[in-house]
């Protein structure tokens, strides 16, 4: 397996390559390999995520290069957002391009005294002067001149933070190949505040397989599995976006910061937005799916006549709820413009849409005044969103301050707690589907929808007990430990059952039973939560915001009871026994 | 003689599995990666703008072949050129006469071009690549 691991570090421009076929042999890759590099770079794990003391992991794995769909790089760093362990996955072609340049992972240490940007080649890396790349506020255009200036066309990836986080918004993202994003937990406030602007790899090495023939096998085997498969025609089609009708019709599309679950939003659905908005789609490296829809939005400038702007624009299900039911925007091209100005600044979309979805109820609750929301907002009218979001970055004033610090912050600070709809910190993802996503949340390392798929399982099985629930989303979360270790995208997780993974492992020459994986997946866990224990993370039922108990669910008015034997059950379960 | 078409280039999502494919298709040596890929898929300065591959489209009198000092590159029947690894310098002549960039240098040092065998068309998910009689 590659073993390569560089250590950039920021502080002094330097970088060395070290060789740990002991840690690859024990953890795998992706998430496993990370967790460990992460524990043994951070020299204080209680240091503040926006000092130069965080350090940022970037790690591939030993299916990267092998097979299709092994098309996610692994971040892991201290999130600004949460003050917990940040992790987040992203497409694109930063797998293939760091696996190209020899490298299983990049470890990012220090802080640049000015702004930067840092080249890795295969045989060295360059650090360069990135003073007049400050200051330009759309992320596009960034990436478009780094493009131009640094060549490799085909062979490399441009994973840049944007203008969000040069002005450290806590969750800010780090974008690369212009529509994938390592969006979750403030990655790109953590590249802010080392002055680092971007990192662009490029490479071709190749590898050898142990078993020539086999290999071909095996891999011919992965692509018709995938190629044939229903479940990834799904995400061809209409990609994740045909969700949204039917979490609607089950009343589970949060809408106006959860206060609603019914909105009419015909408009903005996946069907609608393919027939009347679909300009193309494109696909991660290796990756045979390209579930990246992107729309097409043509306007027409105020006062010139036929003089249009065309933008090319990014839309799966998170980004309608968020900037779209959550707010009460129903409008196709509202909602795209509003999508838009935020693949501008590089920030998270659900992070930024449920912060605007708080503001919104705070304000008509007076909670604050228009003298802190600057702009009069309400659901549904884009326009006064788009300001809030330039507000949100540019932060004019404390409450956008204190806004752009989370919602769970700002609510902290001028009160609406009870509404403030985050969980541990992290902003929630658009499935009100019932206890099993909630308790994922809360459980879950990342507090995120894809830790365990809490939403999924309460759609197939509404009714489970509550340790049961836990049980289950652990078990999952165990298993997406190893996907995430391969690396591979979790939505061929249909492709990769164990047997196969195992199979897959032979030809390059690793001996992995059904077992081992499964071992390996609960060790990866169990590492995680001990890091997040060392971290001072207890998982807790005031994690929780009161609306989650007042919004009816498919399951109903969710009970607290339901979630205090949940939690009770995995801290003596899971949490206590590391 | 056949040679290697774009069927659709506007089908082009960018996957990059002809790259991959291209790389691998020695049975007896195939490689994992890019770099011994004769084809590349690009974006179009930038994925808002789509993406497409380039490789050689079959010149009926190939520049590449001309400049090759040690004959590794020679005329093939139908169009395009023939490859011997073995009598290759690595000297890059043939990637600065090739005007739409279709050669490519490799990881060790030599060069990968298509030779139009048609190997990627069966990976190519959406039907930009086809095989074609010249």
């Amino acid at each position: 397996m590659r073993d390569r691991v560089l250590r950039i570090n920021l502080t002094d421009y330097s970088y060395e390559v070290e060789e740990r076929p002991e840690l690859v042999e024990e953890w795998i890759g992706g998430v496993g390999i990370a967790v460990q590099l992460f524990r043994e770079s951070m020299r204080d794990l209680k240091a503040d995520p926006l000092s130069e003391e965080n350090v940022i992991v970037f790690a591939n794995g030993p299916f990267t290069l092998a097979y299709p769909y092994a098309s996610k790089t692994v971040a892991m760093f201290k999130s600004p957002l949460t003050g917990e362990l940040g992790e987040s996955h992203a497409g694109g072609r930063t797998a293939t391009a760091l696996a190209s340049a020899g490298y299983t992972a990049m470890v990012i240490e220090g802080r640049s005294d000015k702004p930067v940007y840092v080249v890795v080649d295969e045989d060295r890396v360059h650090f360069r002067d990135g003073r007049s790349l400050r200051g330009i506020r759309d992320s596009l255009i960034l990436s478009r001149i780094l493009a131009e200036i640094e060549g490799g066309k085909g062979e490399r990836s441009i994973v840049r933070a944007g203008y969000g986080g040069e002005k450290l918004v806590r969750f800010a993202c780090v974008t690369t190949e212009t529509y994938r994003h390592f969006g979750r937990l403030g990655l790109g406030a953590v590249f802010g505040s080392k002055n680092l602007l971007a990192v662009v790899v490029r490479g071709k090495k190749t590898f050898r397989p142990r078993d020539p023939e086999r290999y071909r096998e095996v891999y011919r085997e992965i692509y018709r599995l995938g190629v044939e498969s229903d479940a990834m025609k799904k995400y061809h089609l209409l990609g994740t976006a045909e969700n949204v009708l039917p979490l609607r019709e089950l009343r589970a599309l949060p809408v106006k910061n959860l206060t609603e679950n019914y909105i009419e939003c015909e408009d903005i659905s996946g069907e609608s937005l393919a027939e009347h908005s679909l300009g193309r789609r494109i696909a991660c490296a290796h990756c045979p799916t390209a579930c990246i829809h992107i729309a097409v939005l043509r306007q027409e400038y105020e006062n010139e006549r036929y003089f249009y702007k065309t933008l090319m624009i990014s839309y799966d299900y998170e980004l309608i709820y968020a900037l779209g039911s959550m707010i009460g925007v129903t409008r196709r091209d509202d909602l795209l413009r509003l999508i838009h100005r935020v693949e501008t600044y590089g920030l998270d979309a659900i992070s930024t849409g449920v912060c605007l979805a708080w503001a919104t109820e705070a304000l008509e609750r007076g909670v604050v005044s228009e003298k802190e929301t600057i702009v009069r907002l309400s659901f549904g009218d884009a326009d006064s969103y788009l300001k809030a979001i330039d507000y949100l970055v540019e932060q004019p004033n404390e409450f956008y301050e204190a806004l752009a610090r989370g919602v769970r912050f700002a609510a902290k600070k001028y009160g609406g707690e009870e509404f403030a709809i985050a969980v541990a910190g992290n902003e929630i993802p658009g499935y009100n589907t019932g206890y099993a996503n909630y308790v994922g949340l809360l459980i879950g390392m990342r507090h995120s929808h894809l830790d365990n798929g809490g939403y999924s399982l309460d759609q197939k099985q509404p009714k489970l007990e509550a340790r049961e629930a836990v049980d289950r989303l652990v078990k999952e979360e165990m298993w997406r430990q190893v996907l995430s270790s391969l690396v591979v995208c979790f939505f061929a997780r249909g492709v990769f059952s164990p047997e196969l993974v195992s199979r897959a492992f032979e030809p390059l020459g690793v001996e992995m039973g059904v077992d081992e994986l499964n071992e390996a997946g609960r060790r990866i866990y169990l590492e995680k939560v001990r890091l997040k224990k060392e971290m001072g993370y207890v998982p807790s039922l005031s994690d929780l915001p009161e609306r989650v108990f007042e919004v009816e669910t498919p399951a109903g008015v969710l009970r607290r009871g339901y979630f205090e034997e949940a939690l009770d059950y995995y801290m003596r379960e899971y949490y206590s026994k590391v | 003689m056949k040679v290697l078409r774009l069927a659709d280039p506007e089908k082009c999502v960018g996957c990059g599995l002809c790259m991959f494919a291209c790389s691998r298709k020695n049975a007896r040596d195939p490689r994992m990666g890019i770099g011994h890929a004769g084809i590349r898929a690009v974006s179009l300065s930038g994925f808002e703008r789509g993406a497409t591959v380039i490789f050689c489209h079959a010149c009926a009198e190939p520049p590449c072949a001309q400049v090759c000092p040690t004959n590794a590159l020679r005329p093939r029947k139908g169009g395009g050129v023939t490859y011997s690894e073995k009598d290759c310098l690595g000297c890059r002549t043939c990637v600065d006469a090739c005007k739409i960039g279709a050669i490519f240098g490799r990881d060790d040092g030599k060069i990968a071009v298509c030779v139009h065998c048609g190997y990627c068309v069966d990976f190519c998910p959406h039907g930009v690549l086809e095989v074609v009689e010249a």
